[in-house]
């Protein structure tokens, strides 16, 4: 069956693609050899001069440095650890629902928020937690003093972790969901005889039944320990957060095109995707092990 | 499934319906608020007496946008890119996913081909080297620059790749006995049956199309050309960081008190719509979508 003109055509199918990765993933990555030059803008890449592993030395001794990879790395943390419990929680409640419409409801109002843009997020979070916003009002009734939420180090990450969560939680929650109707129902059935009550089917069948997808799940979210999420704050953050909020994305951001240290910026920038592509291979690794999944 | 009635089940099922009801509202909340903000009165909005219904009922913002041109621009800027865009990535999705779901003896390039995608996903230059090839080639200010980065959307040809594996193998040999080429198989064959995979990918790069804003911010110089996300992320959230480091806390917060609530939060609102006009669309689909190929049951 592999007659000639079917390959032709085959190849033929893929070069549109291969040319345009080509040219935006392959060629930028020459652009990598900025990270050993001294680049002045406007200059040719090759014309640049080579300055070896400088970038990299003078990167350790900024002193943001240290402070923006602890953020990143808090942060993201933060956010994978709640990115687990809460939506595995949470489909464990809509489990319980019989009732179809309600189960449907709560589902379509969850899921929602997912779709939306962290710019209108934002928008939407600066305007709840402003001076005169609900939550100040809120916590006014209690007698509390009004606080600038945004421009507080105290609860900027509070706020950054809370309403990642409340983002995306419900989205989390589908893969969960399905894990769940996968349970074979005469297990329950057979336990119910025997005299368990709900708490133990929850803990002897529920829980080992959605066990393989939790830890499929935690593992691939591994490699995520560096992104603690450019666009959500970069909208949300301002200079008064940066002690608490900055993260590697957004300090390469502001290093390279805005102050254009191109060099430095992607010496950072290739410093976090090696340390990146080191724990994504580790966890593929782990997830291959633990839960048997590979991507092709 | 049998089901116990005992008062205890009974009380408990109620406690966890409460529990999903407020989960359910405060999510819904901020959303909520927004509109609620958007359609008050901007003194009465100032005064933070909005809560769960618009205080002093009115149009104007709604009024004032539509005589907003930059806002109507940017809004085309984006329709056109999720036009286009989504078509793109529509377009490539499907003719990569189809060679690539042959097996390697059928199509013996096959493998060097997914190492390629696969290495292209996994590895990239960096923020800054890529906006220097968009630079040179003279992308800047045009719609391109937004289309093309991202023409390839390397995990749905994957995704799309895998559910055309999931087919019967029988269509395909018995079309190849009929006669058909691959662009006859893909088109008569493969699509028809995968419409719901397909719808799912696509809705998703349409959404993600609609909702980036940081491609319009580095690769637009002129704000004519913005998006609509970047001209609203302009707008209403970028409080100008440098301008804001020059600032005393008590400066800051005048500004934030002289910000025009009701106006930004209709021109959320209005950003908003298309998202929430597609959604029953997507809630059909992506639920199954997501789950393809993850949990068979």
């Amino acid at each position: 069956m592999k007659d000639k003109k079917t390959l032709f055509h085959y190849h033929l199918m893929l070069s549109p693609g291969i040319l345009l990765l080509l040219i935006f993933s392959i060629i930028p990555m020459f652009g990598i050899a900025m990270a050993f030059q001294n680049v002045i803008p406007g200059k040719k890449i090759w014309k640049q001069e080579w300055i070896g592993w400088d970038n990299f030395t003078f990167m350790l001794q900024i002193p943001d440095i240290k402070q923006v990879v602890i953020n990143t790395v808090v942060i993201a943390t933060m956010k994978i650890t709640l990115g687990i419990i809460i939506p595995v929680t949470f489909a464990l409640l809509l489990h319980e629902v019989r009732t179809r419409w309600f189960k449907r409801t709560v589902q379509t109002i969850v899921y929602l928020p997912h779709f939306m843009s962290w710019v209108i997020l934002a928008g939407i979070m600066v305007n709840i937690f402003s001076l005169d916003g609900i939550v100040n009002q809120l916590a006014g009734l209690f007698g509390v003093e009004p606080v600038m939420f945004l421009a507080s180090n105290t609860w900027f990450r509070h706020i950054v972790v809370w309403s990642d969560v409340w983002k995306e939680f419900g989205f989390g929650t589908i893969v969960y969901l399905a894990a769940l109707t996968g349970i074979n129902p005469s297990l329950y059935e057979a336990a119910e005889i025997d005299g368990a009550n709900r708490l133990h089917k929850l803990r002897y069948i529920t829980l080992p039944g959605i066990m393989p997808t939790i830890i499929l799940l935690t593992t691939l979210s591994l490699g995520n320990v560096l992104n603690a999420g450019f666009d959500q704050i970069f909208n949300l953050y301002n200079p008064l957060v940066y002690s608490s909020g900055d993260v590697i994305d957004t300090y390469v951001y502001r290093l390279g095109l805005v102050q254009m240290q191109y060099g430095l910026a992607t010496a950072v920038g290739l410093l976090k995707s090696v340390v990146a592509i080191v724990l994504i291979a580790i966890s593929y690794r782990l997830a291959y092990t633990f839960a048997n999944y590979r991507i092709f | 499934m049998v089901r116990s009635n005992t008062l205890t089940s009974r009380l408990v099922d109620g406690i966890i319906l409460l529990v999903l009801a407020i989960i359910a509202l405060t999510s819904l909340y901020p959303l909520w608020y927004t509109i609620a903000l958007s359609f008050s009165d901007q003194a009465a909005a100032n005064a933070g007496k909005v809560t769960i219904w618009p205080s002093g009922f009115n149009l104007t913002s709604y009024r004032i946008i539509l005589d907003d041109e930059k806002f109507f621009r940017a809004f085309g800027v984006s329709l056109k890119r999720v036009l286009i865009g989504g078509a793109v990535n529509f377009l490539l999705t499907v003719i990569m996913a189809y060679p690539l779901s042959r097996s390697a003896k059928q199509f013996p390039g096959r493998n060097i081909y997914m190492w390629f995608l696969v290495f292209c996903m996994l590895f990239s230059g960096g923020l800054i080297p890529l906006y220097i090839t968009i630079t040179t080639l003279g992308l800047q200010n045009t719609i391109w620059s937004l289309v093309l980065p991202g023409a390839v959307p390397i995990f749905n040809v994957i995704l799309i790749m895998n559910f055309f594996r999931s087919l019967p193998k029988e269509l395909d040999e018995a079309a190849v006995v009929d006669g058909a080429g691959p662009w006859y198989t893909l088109l008569r064959i493969y699509i028809p049956l995968s419409v719901p995979a397909m719808a799912t990918v696509t809705l998703f790069s349409i959404v993600g199309h609609w909702n980036s804003f940081f491609d319009g911010l580095i690769y637009m110089s002129k704000p004519q050309n913005y998006p609509l996300q970047t001209y609203i992320q302009q707008l209403v959230v970028n409080i100008t960081p440098d301008l804001m480091k020059e600032m005393t806390t008590e400066q800051l917060i005048e500004l934030m008190k002289a910000s025009n609530k009701t106006l930004n939060a209709a021109k959320l609102m209005v950003a908003m719509i298309p998202i929430l006009l597609l959604y029953p669309f997507l809630q059909r689909y992506f639920v199954h979508g997501i789950v393809l190929g993850s949990v068979k049951e």
